[in-house]
């Protein structure tokens, strides 16, 4: 409905009483080119620039240390672990949320968005506080032999935080604005309660569940500030990607710190693209309806 | 007035939308009052009905929900109020307000507001451009606007250092009129308006894309200019988008740490930026001045946070009314 508003404006734009003079138009397209220009696109091309100044293979090379490996490893990881755990989140919360009225549902809902009113950096802290040397459960832990702090598990949990609320409040609205009705249906003509989930709600609100789970990954993969807190930063142990680049820069090592952030820029563009992708189906979805 | 009207369309919203419940007591009783009456009575009613949803799953899923929020988020954030709880009075107001940690605040709060006013004018620009104007690659400069939300922060920071230091692409102009960008107050300011970047515009954009450009026409016809149209007529239904892509740009930038270490420099005192002095606290073993700072600037954040519920509740109302 309102992509059908939004595309009758469009349409009626085109008077001219809405338009705008040529030169005002042109000036403030070049205002915002050069703005996006500045900020967006000259740092993405000095990441590639800047790996690929001493030649392919000084770039290539810089992927094959086994630091840089045990980097890469580790993000995948974290990743293949915080994102499932995230997505089985956000679908129950937001079956709760979208098809129930309860009383403090408006309070879930702002408690959902939290993590991302925390800083990284203090989202990393809590768990120190927690499960650090000094921490509430620390000498707990301590005593069984039981690491979690400046450990993998660590890195997990701080991950877990700073990406808790993506799939969740992309999928709320979707499922939200799709309403009951088809679900009510579909328990009348006699589906239980997984059926009617897996064959009628998943269905209509996959691209909203792709959608956040996308922006969940390349948040989880990105992290810095969170991570850093609680990783150590041992070498080959508990070193995601974006800390590998930290310690290849502090060591002045340029293009080997911009050829591993080269292929993080690559996992954004990916993002962005598949974002876009996203968008144009969805949107696609909603006029079929 | 305006929340007396929204009430009103609230219970007649049946009404319009879906006849049909009422239609066959209308016919019957042929007493528009009446049924009128007897619908304000019913739909609270139906409401409440709507809690016992014939849907499965109700328990399990917010079940699940509370306990995973409960694990995950509510009981860390706990630890640290309770960490601070420890402190004496005295103890945590000398670690929260030194002149150290008093520097860090103005930096991190001043970088922020700049940055989050630049964000404000350039992405009401970009807004406009997007949602007005036909240009080539339009669609491809559309989606990198988002480029912020995807690019890690550590990346963002390295490039946006190698580009303003004094040999940088940017920088080496920018020393040749005598800036000095990177390691200084305005390299803070450049990381957090490029983490800032897209709030402003993707809040500002589908409140632009459903103006109704009836409103322009009759501005028009009624002999205003261009410029008159925009500032009484265009501009006045954006503001609570804008204020609300203000504040989660500002909220944003004073939690950042990733992109602005590697540009900033972080000298005590004058580029040290606040996230950062409670890593330096940590890694001195000061977990309690840590967690003061911390708990500090949790409070803003929450505070905030609640002002931007508030604020997208308002310009939800604008939207309907």
């Amino acid at each position: 409905m309102a992509g059908v508003i939004t595309r009758l404006n469009k349409a009626k734009r085109n008077t001219r009483a809405a338009q705008d003079p040529a030169w005002v138009r042109w000036s403030l397209i070049g205002v915002s080119l050069a703005f996006l220009g500045l900020f967006l696109f000259v740092p993405l091309a000095a990441v590639f620039t800047e790996g690929l100044r001493r030649g392919v293979r000084v770039y290539l090379a810089a992927f094959q240390t086994p630091d840089a490996l045990a980097a890469i490893r580790l993000t995948l990881l974290v990743a293949v672990i915080a994102v499932p755990l995230n997505l089985v989140f956000g679908l129950a919360a937001a079956w709760a949320i979208a098809k129930f009225e309860f009383p403090g549902k408006s309070l879930l809902t702002t408690l959902i968005d939290l993590p991302f009113a925390v800083s990284p950096v203090i989202s990393g802290l809590i768990y120190v506080l927690l499960f650090g040397a000094h921490g509430l459960i620390g000498p707990w832990l301590m005593e069984h032999n039981i690491q979690l702090i400046f450990a993998v598990p660590g890195i997990v949990m701080a991950t877990l935080f700073v990406t808790f609320p993506f799939v969740a409040r992309e999928l709320i609205p979707v499922m939200q604005s799709r309403g009951n009705d088809e679900e009510f249906a579909a328990l009348t003509l006699g589906a239980n309660g997984w059926q009617t989930f897996w064959r009628v709600t998943l269905p209509n609100v996959k691209w909203g569940l792709f959608y956040g789970v996308i922006l969940c990954n390349a948040r989880a993969m990105g992290e810095f500030g969170a991570v850093s807190v609680v990783s150590g930063h041992i070498r080959g142990q508990t070193n995601t990607m974006p800390l590998h680049i930290e310690i290849l820069y502090n060591e002045y090592n340029y293009a080997a710190a911009f050829a591993v952030a080269s292929l993080l820029s690559l996992l954004a563009l990916v993002t962005l693209a598949l974002k876009s992708l996203i968008e144009a189906q969805s949107a696609e979805q909603t006029q079929n309806d | 007035m305006k929340g007396r009207n929204n009430e009103l369309v609230f219970y007649c919203a049946p009404f319009f939308v879906q006849p049909n419940p009422y239609e066959i007591i209308s016919i019957n009783t042929q007493k528009p009052l009446t049924y009128c009456r007897f619908a304000v009575i019913l739909f609270p009613l139906m409401r409440i009905a709507r809690e016992h949803s014939p849907l499965p799953g109700f328990r399990l899923t917010l079940g699940y929900s509370v306990f995973y929020l409960s694990l995950i988020v509510l009981i860390p954030l706990g630890a640290a109020f309770l960490k601070t709880a420890g402190m004496t009075w005295g103890a945590f107001v000398e670690a929260v307000a030194s002149p150290r940690v008093m520097a860090s605040y103005r930096l991190t709060f001043g970088a922020s507001l700049i940055a989050a006013v630049i964000n404000s004018v350039f992405g009401l620009v970009v807004a406009w451009v997007l949602v007005r104007y036909r240009f080539p690659f339009k669609r491809v400069i559309d989606a990198f606007v988002d480029l912020p939300f995807a690019l890690p922060t550590a990346v963002a920071g390295i490039a946006l250092a190698a580009i303003y230091s004094k040999n940088g692409w940017i920088g080496h102009y920018l020393e040749m009129v005598g800036i000095k960008a990177a390691f200084s107050r305005l390299g803070v300011v450049i990381a957090l308006t490029f983490i800032g970047l897209p709030f402003v515009v993707r809040t500002v954009q589908p409140v632009l894309e459903a103006l109704e450009p009836e409103l322009e026409e009759a501005a028009a016809s009624l002999g205003a200019n261009r410029w008159q149209t925009f500032r009484r007529v265009l501009l006045p239904p954006l503001y609570p988008s804008l204020l609300t892509g203000f504040a989660l740009a500002f909220a944003r930038a004073l939690g950042e740490y990733g992109s602005v270490v590697f540009i900033s420099g972080n000298m005590p005192m004058r580029t040290e930026i606040t996230p950062l002095l409670i890593i330096t606290k940590l890694e001195q073993y000061d977990y309690n001045g840590a967690t003061a700072i911390a708990v500090v600037m949790l409070v803003f954040s929450f505070a905030l946070l609640l002002g931007i519920n508030l604020l997208q509740k308002w310009s939800l109302k604008e939207w309907s009314a």
